[in-house]
């Protein structure tokens, strides 16, 4: 009964991490940009969901509704003004600018939020869920939902709208969608703003289950970066067999070397991965 | 490199050398911490200038260095035995390293570097017997020569001054030598490189073996002369993305630019830290974003530039 147990505390917490990871992946796919503010986006969507639900009293399945457009205009704005400036220069250049940008943002939350931790407490409390003697918080179980709805809607609108395949095109060539007619910098901008606003939901939805802070940045881009490469880069399917891959090892590992190994694990997952399967469980050889 | 760029570096450095003369432990802390960044960025450049590998691994070579050097001089060995012996490892250790991740390429290579510091601040964390672990390392008095606070802050200057004179010079040599040509063959085209026969994996991996090596004697002195180190402390990964905005603020590929680039950034630094505390990450964001956006090609450039136009005119 524990194996299956610490087997669903790893599948839920494997689809949150799916659902921080797959804004990333996507923009590192397409816009070959590793966007180092996706962990301070992430925070900033928690605040979101904490404010609006202490100030206007919104549930954060609620605030999902304005953080995505929220977000979206964030992540096209700076694409726009930013980033599709130096789209074409060598990695060193866009990683160091995301890095720069990040340090502005994280700066900024830290003076306008302070560094305490905060936590959004739902009242009345919505209590726990338990199946014989499985048991899981339904916070936990709503925000696993959602965060594996918001992954669908991604992925259908990557295969089934106009602009998701405009997207999808420009991931696999650029130059050939360029002469098909794709206006590749305002594909970018719609990109980097699709990954904003997966990063902001994420972020809403981890607010029900995590303390608030900006510190906590750091550790969400490290968990996108893994399950990106265990996944493969750039595909939803990829970012959720990643994801949920993750999350169940994390769970036996912290069974059975004990929590403090974790990070641990995961970035002795992460380097085993990039020196054996660089292309990830999913990913195709030479399509990276 | 131009040979007067070369012999004016080194004379400049060999004239910083007197600074202890003015007597002022703020300006021999500054100095140690110029001549520390220096060769970082410095040593960077072999790796991300010269072979165009952008590697986030500074962070874990200075927290390997410093941690190594913790050890051995807790276990009785003299300062300059263990620069030594924390080089030695450090060298070698990168260069078996190395030969597994420099196979990666662009974010691959980035992110497998910056792991590494991960794994390391990790280990050391749970190491506790060895390392102490969060609680951090004392480190005991390994100059017993000079009994005064500023005659020990003297000494660490001029050995980290010393440090950097040889790692310019090295890596000036390396610039040189017939591996300085193969690594910037690989940066511009690695599959032709390695068709006329640069040996990629084994150029690459030394490359990253000299990026380390400086860096981890460097980190030896720096826990020596701070007397206490942490992992949060010589593990931050600011230590890995520093020496790239400095070797950017110089001019990519240049030894001599990575010098300017460490100076002028600790500067800024010095001068943020003092009147922005509060903000002092958000300055140094907007300090690296505008750089990438409005100077790409660092300070380096801004002499070449008024030369063309000067040339132009005339």
């Amino acid at each position: 009964m524990l194996v299956i147990q610490v087997l669903l505390n790893g599948i839920v917490l494997g689809s949150l991490y799916a659902c921080i990871a797959v804004g990333f992946s996507l923009v590192w796919g397409v816009l070959n940009v590793i966007n180092l503010m996706h962990g301070s986006f992430i925070v900033l969507g928690s605040y979101l969901a904490w404010g609006a639900y202490n100030a206007l009293g919104l549930a954060p399945w609620t605030a999902l509704l304005i953080a995505a457009p929220a977000f979206f205009c964030l992540g096209y704005a700076i694409q726009r003004g930013i980033l599709n400036r130096v789209i074409a220069a060598p990695v060193l250049v866009t990683l160091t600018l995301t890095f720069g940008l990040d340090l502005m943002l994280n700066n900024a939350m830290l003076i306008g939020f302070k560094a305490d931790y905060r936590r959004l407490i739902l009242d009345p409390s919505l209590g726990t869920v338990s199946v014989g003697s499985l048991v899981v918080p339904t916070d936990r179980i709503v925000a696993t939902i959602f965060a594996l709805l918001l992954t669908l809607v991604l992925y259908l609108v990557l295969r089934r709208s106009r602009i998701g395949r405009a997207i999808v095109a420009v991931r696999m060539d650029r130059d050939a969608s360029r002469l098909m007619g794709v206006d590749v910098p305002s594909i970018y901008a719609i990109t980097f703003g699709l990954g904003a606003a997966m990063a902001g939901c994420a972020g809403v939805l981890l607010a029900m289950i995590y303390p608030i802070s900006p510190i906590a940045a750091g550790s969400f881009l490290g968990k996108a970066f893994v399950v990106c490469v265990l996944g493969g880069l750039g595909s939803v399917p990829g970012a959720v067999v990643g994801g949920l891959f993750l999350g169940v090892m994390e769970s036996f590992g912290s069974l059975a070397f004990g929590p403090e190994h974790s990070v641990t694990l995961s970035f002795g997952l992460l380097i085993l991965f990039l020196i054996v399967r660089p292309q990830g469980l999913l990913g195709k050889r030479g399509f990276e | 490199m131009k040979k007067s760029s070369y012999f004016g570096t080194i004379a400049l450095l060999v004239l910083f050398g007197c600074l202890p003369l003015f007597e002022s432990s703020y300006a021999l802390r500054i100095g140690i911490f110029a001549c520390m960044y220096a060769i970082m960025a410095v040593s960077w450049t072999v790796i991300g200038g010269f072979t165009g590998y952008p590697s986030f691994a500074t962070a874990a070579f200075f927290g390997f260095g410093a941690y190594c050097g913790g050890v051995l001089i807790n276990k009785g060995w003299p300062l300059f035995a263990a620069v030594g012996a924390a080089g030695a490892v450090a060298f070698v250790s990168a260069l078996l390293l190395g030969i597994a991740l420099v196979r990666l390429r662009g974010h691959y290579f980035a992110i497998g570097s910056l792991a590494v510091a991960e794994v390391l601040r990790e280990a050391t964390n749970s190491a506790t017997d060895l390392t102490g672990g969060g609680m951090g390392l004392n480190i005991p008095l390994a100059v017993t020569s000079s009994s005064s606070v500023m005659g020990e802050a003297s000494f660490f200057f001029w050995a980290m001054l010393a440090l950097l004179l040889l790692t310019f010079i090295v890596v000036h040599l390396i610039q040189q030598s017939k591996l300085g040509f193969g690594l910037v063959c690989i940066k511009q085209n690695e599959s032709a490189a390695d068709m006329i026969g640069v040996n990629a994996t084994m150029y690459k991996s030394v490359a990253f073996a000299f990026s380390g090596v400086f860096v981890a004697m460097a980190g030896v002195l720096y826990a020596a002369w701070m007397h206490y180190i942490e992992p949060a402390d010589v593990f931050d990964v600011l230590l890995a993305v520093k020496p790239i905005v400095m070797a950017l603020l110089g001019g990519l590929g240049s030894p001599a630019g990575a010098v300017l680039g460490a100076f002028v950034f600790l500067g800024i630094e010095e001068l943020v830290w003092r009147n922005f505390l509060q903000i002092h990450s958000g300055v140094l964001g907007l300090l690296v974003v505008v750089l990438l956006l409005f100077l790409p090609n660092g300070m380096m450039s801004i002499a070449k530039r008024l030369s063309f136009r000067r040339g132009q005119r005339g």
